[in-house]
């Protein structure tokens, strides 16, 4: 299907927001090129590039073999010559294959030579759990790339956010992150051209009571829960985070003086993970002094996620225990 | 060009001994051959990446040498104002990308580059510097494969110095045939003695028609060697003072002297002449950095290098 047909569609899927927001840029820059396993006539793993092979075809989509550092490295060689690629990680957990040409290169080049090279690319993660991939197709690996300055590091969670944020990131000129989360990819939304305001986080849901954090599809779980507590009286607002780094901290302070409790979530094991950058931010800002009740924060659990899907589904955060958790804090 | 690399780096190692350079450096001497006569047989317009050992590369590519000495200084002067270092010189005017101190790591990112370059209809070649200790990397092979499928016009040139810090080639390597890794991925592939000017500059002036015309990538493995440590703390404890000895008698600087010599009749005053002008040179330039040893950035405008962007934490 050509990208341009989804345009006027009510309800866009997440994946169709991330084709069509590609295609839009390879249209209006020759330099936009795609890189990755089995993106050509496949359409990737997971269908996202699917009727852009048709449209554009070999000299703009570079399939490549299984080998990841080299067409990571490629793409930043590429980008460091006035290309913009975007490179598709089949899953997000084979960029730990490519930390070298990412870390190492990529987000350092510009500083290393002053300013006299830059790398303007993408690097698409499909990642979370939920599939029954197991551990080595399931994980949240956004922790490996927020302590590298130089990266900019964006997980959207709705279709619109998917859109208007990787339009932003192909036209970048540093070198983006692009979480992505792999149940959300049949997520529908309506879609417009909206830009993306970069570096802002969205309030999703106001509310007065207690304010919970959150990205990726960790959002959708927040907002179920946030409709729970409302039925029990309780007025959550929901902070979507949008982009870990660099990090809306105003609004993510405004929102904690405001509500006085914070409940930071993600699916990512806690230990180490980024919700410990949010909870550290609030309990050094001047809301420390407006908190009720200490922060809490919710992730996955000290373990790979597990094939059998009763103990997937167990491990890490749900609307439910967001709920509870919740709760827990308002006592 | 091959004197002035070898003054470069005696001044350099002097000045480390001294105390006067701070980190590390790792010295090219013994493998000038390959610095000027790869910038020789390159074209201006095509691209290398060198790699921690870069100095002479630097040079050889006619980047400027108070540029290069100014960043071992860590100054503003310097080809990356002082924020790359010895391991990172960049020279985009001379077409030099940059040197990574990752071994192998700017293997994939020279693919990349070359392909590039053909998406442009340009038809400079990119050069990929590596050493023999970079052909056991992972990311060396599949940038062969990659390089061999997209038809990337990339010329792998390793210089083979015989040791990755203390590892053994010999030791190491398997197989102890580099050309036959590359040809195993279909690419076309030579050796050549890399203590010989003349035949270095063949080797690269063939190889890069060749990836010119036939728009295939190719590897050179040019057999050298490293006459001083690793780096500065290297007190080369893994080989013997005789290996040294014998491969002192084969010095490219030395062979140099004694074909140019020999075959076209200079005399050993015009050489020593060439090798004064270097001499002053270097000293030139050295007491321009200490002139301009103070000049360092300042850390805001380190911080804002560190986004295209912009700065944007907070």
């Amino acid at each position: 299907m050509p990208a341009g047909k989804w345009k006027d569609n009510m309800g866009m899927t997440y994946a169709q927001a991330i084709r069509d927001a590609i295609a839009e840029e390879m249209e209006a820059d020759s330099k936009v090129v795609l890189i990755g396993e089995d993106i050509g006539i496949y359409g990737g793993a997971f269908g996202v590039t699917r009727g852009l092979w048709e449209k554009f075809g070999p000299s703009r989509i570079l399939e490549t073999p299984i080998s990841e550092t080299a067409f990571t490295g490629a793409a930043v060689g590429m980008a460091f010559m006035g290309y913009k690629p975007v490179v598709e990680m089949m899953f997000g957990d084979f960029a730990s294959l490519a930390i070298d040409p990412i870390v190492n290169h990529g987000a350092k080049y510009h500083f290393m030579t002053a300013g006299a090279v830059k790398c303007p690319l993408v690097l698409r993660l499909p990642c979370g759990s939920g599939t029954g991939a197991a551990a080595q197709h399931s994980q949240s690996l956004e922790s490996l790339f927020l302590n590298s300055p130089g990266l900019i590091v964006l997980a959207p969670s709705t279709p619109q956010d998917a859109k208007s944020m990787l339009k932003w990131a192909i036209q970048c000129e540093d070198p983006v992150i692009f979480i992505e989360n792999k149940l959300l990819y049949r997520a529908t939304g309506e879609v417009s051209d909206a830009p993306y305001n970069f570096g802002k986080a969205k309030i999703a849901k106001e509310g007065s009571d207690l304010t919970i954090y959150s990205y990726s599809r960790m959002v959708e779980e927040s907002l179920k829960s946030a409709i729970m507590l409302d039925s029990a009286g309780i007025s959550a607002e929901v902070v979507d985070l949008m982009s870990l780094r660099p990090l809306d901290e105003k609004t993510i302070i405004e929102s904690a003086m405001k509500t006085s409790r914070a409940l930071v979530v993600h699916e990512a094991p806690l230990f180490g993970g980024f919700g410990a950058q949010v909870s550290s931010l609030i309990a050094g800002s001047d809301a420390f002094y407006c908190l009720d009740a200490p922060i809490k924060r919710l992730g996955g659990l000290e373990m790979p996620i597990a094939y059998t899907p009763s103990l997937e589904a167990s491990q890490i955060p749900t609307a439910s225990s967001i709920y509870e958790a919740a709760l827990e804090m308002m006592e | 060009m091959m004197s002035l690399s070898r003054h470069f780096e005696q001044k350099v190692n002097e000045l480390f001994m001294k105390g006067m350079v701070h980190g590390t450096t790792h010295l090219g001497i013994g493998q000038e051959a390959n610095h000027a006569a790869l910038g020789a047989a390159l074209d201006e317009r095509d691209w290398v990446l060198p790699t921690h050992r870069s100095h002479g590369h630097f040079l050889g590519k006619r980047g400027d040498p108070y540029k290069l000495m100014a960043e071992l200084f860590g100054i503003e002067d310097g080809a990356c104002m002082g924020l790359g270092g010895s391991m990172h010189l960049v020279d985009l005017k001379n077409h030099n990308m940059g040197s990574s101190a990752v071994v192998a790591g700017a293997v994939p990112l020279a693919v990349g580059m070359a392909m590039a370059l053909k998406k442009d209809g340009d038809d400079s070649i990119v050069c990929a510097m590596l050493g023999d200790g970079a052909t056991n990397q992972g990311m060396f092979l599949e940038s062969l494969n990659l390089a061999s499928i997209w038809e990337a016009p990339v010329l792998f040139f390793c210089e083979n110095n015989q040791y990755a810090m203390s590892s053994a080639y010999e030791t190491f390597v398997a197989g102890q045939d580099i050309p036959k890794r590359a040809m195993a991925f279909g690419i076309n592939a030579a050796k050549v003695d890399g203590n010989k000017i003349e035949d270095v500059y063949d080797a690269v002036s063939n190889a890069a028609r060749y990836i010119r015309t036939q728009k295939a990538p190719m590897l050179i493995e040019s057999i050298t060697y490293r006459q001083l440590g690793h780096s500065k703390s290297d007190t080369r404890v893994y080989r013997t003072r005789e290996e040294e000895a014998q491969w002192l008698r084969r010095c490219p600087i030395l062979q140099n002297r004694q074909l140019l010599e020999s075959r076209f009749g200079i005399s050993s005053s015009i050489m020593d002449d060439i090798e004064n002008e270097a001499k002053l040179q270097v000293q030139m330039v050295e007491e321009r950095c200490f002139a301009n040893k103070d000049k360092v950035l300042e850390l805001d405008k380190a911080l804002g290098f560190v986004y295209a962007s912009g700065e944007m934490e907070g």
